[in-house]
Parts: structure tokens; sequence; C-alpha cells
């Protein structure tokens, strides 16, 4: 895990920046307030937990909405367009290659920052679990008007519970993951690094990883 | 649409102020002027009379009334209720105890059966119109004392007499004072009964009851109770469980309970922040108002029986006498007359499901003593429906006499000063014969105790909003509904499933990036020496 900068590259653009850190935040806040509603531990007290996290699902919706609109501007939204190309030399890295220190094999470039493993959980994030969160999520919050939609005939507030409760575990789960593969850069902190700044140290060129040459020590 | 509904609810605010005030003020007549209320009055029926030779059609309207018959026939289940015949566990019965009891019937004499309920001098206007010093003694059948009177005979207790006259020329509206002389008195004491009524109205603070505090608003009990004809709306025995509706405003003519909250506040009373989202309206489709807005009940300082033990009744001290024991607040906690009692001041009502009927044990009701203890009154409604909604109740335990033989319950004769009541000879046999001849109810002789238990609605003692039961007290695990049936609460009711597998799947992606890590360190520093 070593290596002379060959090059830096910036990956990440300032909104971009500013949109991951807040939504870090925000769903590390509402992963707090929010299994304090489910019961499963106490804190805050439920009503400021509800009222704390109901405002932050509407800053975040906001976010969320300026982030679309970045997305589709500026034609990163492909970035997430997943590819099953060498997925297996990926996950063979991470699940073997990483212990032996070989570099990762997946080289970022400005057009493609995320390695094909990485788009297929973030598509999992995008079209599963925030569809479950949000949708239970403004379902939940909008229960008072369950009556006057005729919702309330067809639907329990148990079954939204219950799923929002299940999204926000896969949430988490992600968050334990994604934020432990943020210290498999080059260095520990290579990645928050990154994300920081915006700009990635690439330490060495791309090796072919099928024979993945032994790095002298 | 929301500045409307703000500008409806300052006008009723103001219409209730204006009939609140308006009572006092806005009296055309001084009855002390009056000639026919000059007197001499030799009873109670005299004075009766001078009312009726004005107030021609009051007799008959209240003759009409609960609080003339004391029986009430239930719409739907055609059940016979009304003091005259309903057991409970406290006092447990009326029959046989007339003369003690009825002194808070509003009429003069009912002893026995042979009162004639058809005579209208037999009313009692003063019970519920006299603004101070007129008392119906205990023992007097609903008179007043009319001279001083030892009571009970050879006891060197008196009761002094009441000044007719004086009485009769101060009479006006009714008041938390005159409803309170009978109703924070049930079942033989005060705040022995409801819980949520006590002495401690009469002068209340803020905190106590919002509405009748007497540095506030200052309600009356007919503020809410709104009697037309003598007719007082709001009863235990069939209640309004849910009222889905908006304030009534003054003049509308409606068929609707003027006594419950919605009558006022309407259903939807609460403004909320966005960050509700109208949720504590929505709680109004599941809770009773009281449920969050009377957080504890006998908070005045009186405390409420929450349990009553007559098996225990009867011993006497080392001299023979009847004894009373004290708690260390000077609450009576055992009575030779009556047994033991649990005290409950700032109770924390039990919630329950209830759409207003009430169902009592008939007096001729089969029990089950070996099946738990008996239900003397339940309240009916199921999770849902539309005319149910979550109340707090007081749920008291009773302990009382039942016949072993035809287990039925037994109304024993307790307070008349003779020679069959237990008062007054601590004999169980000869005061439970008395009572079940006054009840018509068969008696084998063999008697013993059983637990009981009632429910009593609680909706007085309405504290101020910022002391609404908070969120937290129910949302959360053991909160105030658990066992609530028919409701999913969050911070309760979490799916276990999946809770249980979240947190093996987020324990599990913990230990397998720390067991990832670990492997990764190891081979780095061996990588090293290596």
């Amino acid at each position: 895990m070593s290596g002379q900068t060959v090059e830096r590259i910036y990956v990440f653009k300032r909104y971009e920046r500013f949109w991951h850190w807040s939504q870090a935040v925000l769903i590390i806040f509402m992963m707090l307030t929010g299994f304090e509603i489910a019961g499963l531990y106490q804190n805050l007290g439920f009503q400021r937990a509800v009222e704390l996290h109901t405002l932050a699902a509407w800053t975040l919706l906001v976010l969320w909405a300026f982030t679309i609109f970045w997305q589709f501007t500026t034609g990163e939204w492909r970035q997430y367009l997943p590819t099953l190309k060498r997925i297996d030399v990926i996950a063979r890295y991470y699940a073997w290659d990483i212990f032996k220190g070989l570099p990762h094999p997946y080289r970022k470039t400005t057009l493609q920052k995320h390695n094909p493993l990485q788009r297929l959980a973030y598509l999992a994030l995008l079209a599963m679990v925030s569809p479950i969160i949000w949708i239970s999520g403004l379902l939940y919050l909008f229960y008072a008007y369950w009556p006057a939609l005729g919702i309330d005939r067809w639907l329990k507030l148990e079954w939204v519970a219950t799923a929002h409760l299940a999204g926000a575990f896969m949430m988490l789960v992600f968050f334990i993951v994604h934020v432990y593969l943020t210290t498999t850069g080059h260095s520990v902190f290579a990645h928050i690094k990154s994300m920081i700044t915006g700009w990635e140290e690439l330490h060495e060129l791309h090796e072919e990883p099928e024979k993945p040459a032994r790095r002298p020590r | 649409m929301r500045l409307l509904h703000r500008f409806a609810r300052h006008a009723v605010a103001l219409g209730w102020l204006l009939v609140v005030t308006g009572l006092a003020a806005a009296a055309t007549a001084d009855h002390s002027k009056f000639e026919a209320l000059q007197g001499p009055f030799a009873t109670g029926e005299d004075v009766t009379r001078a009312c009726l030779s004005c107030h021609t059609e009051a007799a008959r309207q209240v003759m009409g009334t609960r609080h003339w018959t004391w029986e009430y026939e239930h719409p739907q289940t055609g059940e016979k209720l009304g003091k005259k015949t309903m057991l409970n566990g406290f006092c447990i019965g009326d029959r046989s105890n007339e003369a003690f009891c009825n002194s808070c019937h509003v009429g003069y004499g009912w002893e026995d059966e042979t009162f004639d309920f058809t005579n209208e001098t037999k009313v009692d206007c003063l019970a519920c119109h006299n603004t101070g010093d007129y008392v119906k003694a205990r023992g007097l059948a609903g008179h007043p004392a009319y001279e001083r009177t030892e009571y009970p005979p050879g006891s060197g207790k008196f009761y002094d007499p009441v000044d007719l006259v004086s009485v009769a020329r101060k009479v006006g509206p009714t008041s938390r004072e005159t409803c309170g002389s009978c109703h924070y008195y049930g079942g033989g004491g005060d705040g022995v009964k409801h819980g949520d009524l006590d002495s401690s109205l009469n002068d209340p603070h803020r905190d106590l009851d919002v509405h009748m505090a007497s540095d506030g608003l200052n309600f009356t009990c007919s503020d809410c109770h709104q009697t037309d004809e003598h007719v007082v709306p709001g009863s235990r025995i069939q209640m309004t469980a849910a009222d889905p509706h908006g304030p009534l405003l003054r003049g509308q003519q409606s068929d609707r309970n003027p006594a419950t909250c919605q009558a006022c506040h309407g259903d939807k009373p609460h403004r909320e922040s966005f960050l509700h989202a109208e949720r504590l309206n929505q709680h109004t489709n599941t809770l009773a108002c009281q449920s969050c807005h009377i957080p504890s009940f006998a908070r005045g300082g009186v405390p409420t029986k929450m349990g009553w033990d007559w098996s225990v009744a009867g011993r006497l001290d080392e001299n023979g006498k009847p004894m009373i024991l004290k708690d260390e607040n000077g609450h009576t906690i055992y009575d030779s007359r009556k047994g033991s009692f649990v005290n409950g001041e700032h109770v924390v009502p039990v919630y329950q499901w209830f759409d207003g009927s009430v169902d009592y044990l008939q007096p001729d009701a089969v029990i089950e003593p070996d099946r738990g203890p008996v239900a003397i009154n339940r309240f009916l409604g199921k999770p849902g429906d539309p005319d149910a909604r979550i109340w707090p109740v007081k749920l008291f335990q009773g302990r009382q006499p039942y016949d072993t033989v035809h287990k039925t319950l037994l109304v024993p004769q307790v307070a008349l000063p003779n020679d069959t009541a237990f008062w007054f000879n601590f004999d169980w046999p000869k005061a439970l014969r008395a009572g079940a001849d006054a009840t018509g109810q068969p008696f084998s002789g063999e008697f013993d105790f059983v637990s009981t238990t009632m429910v009593w609605p609680i909706t007085h003692m309405v504290a101020p909003k910022e002391q609404a039961v908070g969120c937290n007290e129910c949302h959360r695990r053991d909160g105030r509904l658990a066992g609530v049936e028919g409701i999913y609460l969050p911070g309760q009711d979490a799916n276990p499933l999946v809770r249980l597998l979240g947190l093996m799947a987020a324990f599990g992606a913990l230990a397998g990036v720390l067991v990832h890590s670990a492997i990764r360190i190891v081979l780095h520093y061996r990588g090293k020496m290596s």
C-alpha cells in the first residue's frame, strides 16, 4: 500500500462532495432517530425523535431535488449505470487479493469513478432500498391523511412501519460496509480524503488483474 | 380554511364566556324578595310548594330524570340499570339502606319501596339549587334536619337544623358545590368511587382542572353538562365514547351530547406544525381526548379507593369497639364497619376500548367465583369500532359477599341504626338477610367473599395542555397502552422478526468487516516483517 503518486485526478466535484457529506450526516441522523422511533433504544424521547426525523426527511428530500437536477445537467447519472464487466475480478480483489496487498484492479477515471461492484451496490441502494424507505416513509409520515385518501381501507400502518424498518436495516448494513470500504484505498484514509478534497491520487497504473504481478517488497 | 377554523374556535370560546358570565349577571329576579319564599317552612316539601308556585313545570321535569328515578333501561341490552338496583364494589347496594343512601336523592322521604314517585312536592329543589347552608343529613331519607336531631339515636352526635327560609331565599343556579355534594361522595366518602370527582374540584387549581380552575375559566359542572328542562346530559351508564364531529356553535340545533370535549373543541382541535403532519388530530380517530389530557386521576389531594375488602370488616379493638386505622397521610386504610381500603392518588389510568355502553352484572346474575375476579361491570367496544375509542379508566378491585349456594352477589344492610345493619351489629348473616329481604333476591344463609372488579371512566380533572401525556408514555415498550389490542403502536410494536433479522444482518456486516480488516492488518504486518 504504497507507491509513487503518478497522477492526481479531480473525481468529486464541489456539489457532489457537498451532497455526499450532507446526505451522510442526514442518513446517520435519521438512522439514530429512526431506530429510536422503532423502539430499539431511547435517547431523545419519542416526540423529539419523530420531529427531528421528519425534519431530516424533508431536508433530505430538498437535497435530493437539487441532486437529481445536478445529476441530469452534468450527465453524472451515467456513473450509476450498472455493468458486470470484470465484476468477478473486483469481487476477487476484496475477497482475496486485498489481503496480499495487491492494488485495486479498477482504475478510477473522472468518467468512470465507480467500480462495477460499487455500481451494483449503488444501483441496489437506489432501486430497492431507497424506494422501500421513501415510499414507506412518506406513507408513514402522512398516516393522518390515509382516511381522506381511502388508503386506510387497504393498507395497515403495521405493514408500512415494518417495511420502513426493514429498509432502515438495509441502509444500516450498506452504511457499515460502505464506511469500511473507504479504508481500502491505497491508504486507510485515502478515499475519505478524496471525498473531502475531490482529488484522487492514482498511485500506479492499472495492472492486469488476471496475472497479478507480485510487487517488490 | 385554517383561518376560518381558528375564527370559529374563538367565536365558540367567546360564546361560552358570554354564557358563563351571563348566567351570573343576567338574573332578572332576586329570589330573596319573593313573597312565596318568606316562609315559614316546616319541611322541605313546603319549600318545594313555594318553588312550584312559580316554576310550575319544574317538578314534573325533574321526575322524568334519573336524578329522580334512579332507574335506567339500557336501550340496546334492555338491562335495568340505575342506582336503585345496581350493584357496585364499594358500598355494594342501595336497597335496605335507602334512608341513608338516599340523602343523595333529589327528593324527600324515600326510605323504602312505598315512596311515592308521583308526588311533586317530594321533589327537593334545594338539593341542587341551594347556595349554601343546606345539608341533606345522612339517615333522614333525603330530608334535612328540621330540628336538632341526634343521629344515630343515642350516639351523642347531633345534626343542626337547617334554616329553610334562609336557604330558600338564596336559591340560585347549580354549582360545583351542589353537584359535588353528592357526586364527589359516591360510595360513601370523598372521592371514593370515581377517582376524577372529589371535593378538591370545589376550588381547583389550573393544574387540577383547566376548565374549572377557580383562578381561570371557573367552569361549573353545568357549563359542560348543559341542562335542558332539568335533563342533565352525560352519564357513566350510557356514555358518548366517540364524538367525531366539529364544535357545536352556540344556538346550533343538535342531538349531540353537549358534555363531550368535542362539543366545544371539535374532534380535530390540535394546531400542529408540519413536523407533526396532523398526527395528533389523527390520534383522535383512535383515542378519547381524556386518554392524553388526563395524565392521572385523584390529583387534588383526595385519594380514591382503588380497592375495598369487605371480608375483613368487623374486627374490633381490644375494648370490643369498632376501630379506624389510618396510614401516614391520615387516609383510612381500615374501618371495622367497612373493611380495608387501598387508597390511590395521582393514579395512572388503565386504558381500554370503550364504545360508551356499559354492561352491569344484574343482581340476579349467577357468578363463577372460582374463575377469577367477578366483573361487576364491563365497558363494551371492540378495537376499531367507529363508536369506540381507547379510554382511560379507573380499575377498582373489591372483595364482597356472595351467596355460595345461589352464586349471586349479595347486598348487605349496613347503614341503618337497627339490629340487623352491619355497622351497628357486625353480624353478616343478619345484614345479608335484611339486604336480601329488600332486594327480593333469595339468600341461602351461606355466604363467602369474592373478588370483584369495576371500571370507571376517567373524564374529569382535565390537565392544562402542557401537562398532557407525552408521546413517550405510550410510544415505547411497556408504555401506558401495553396490552391494548387492535392498534399498531410505533415504538412499542416493531415487528420482532424484522428487528431480529435486521440486527443480525447489521451485526453480521459489522463482524464481516472486522474479520476482513483483521486479516488485512495481520497480513500487512506479516508482509512487512518478512
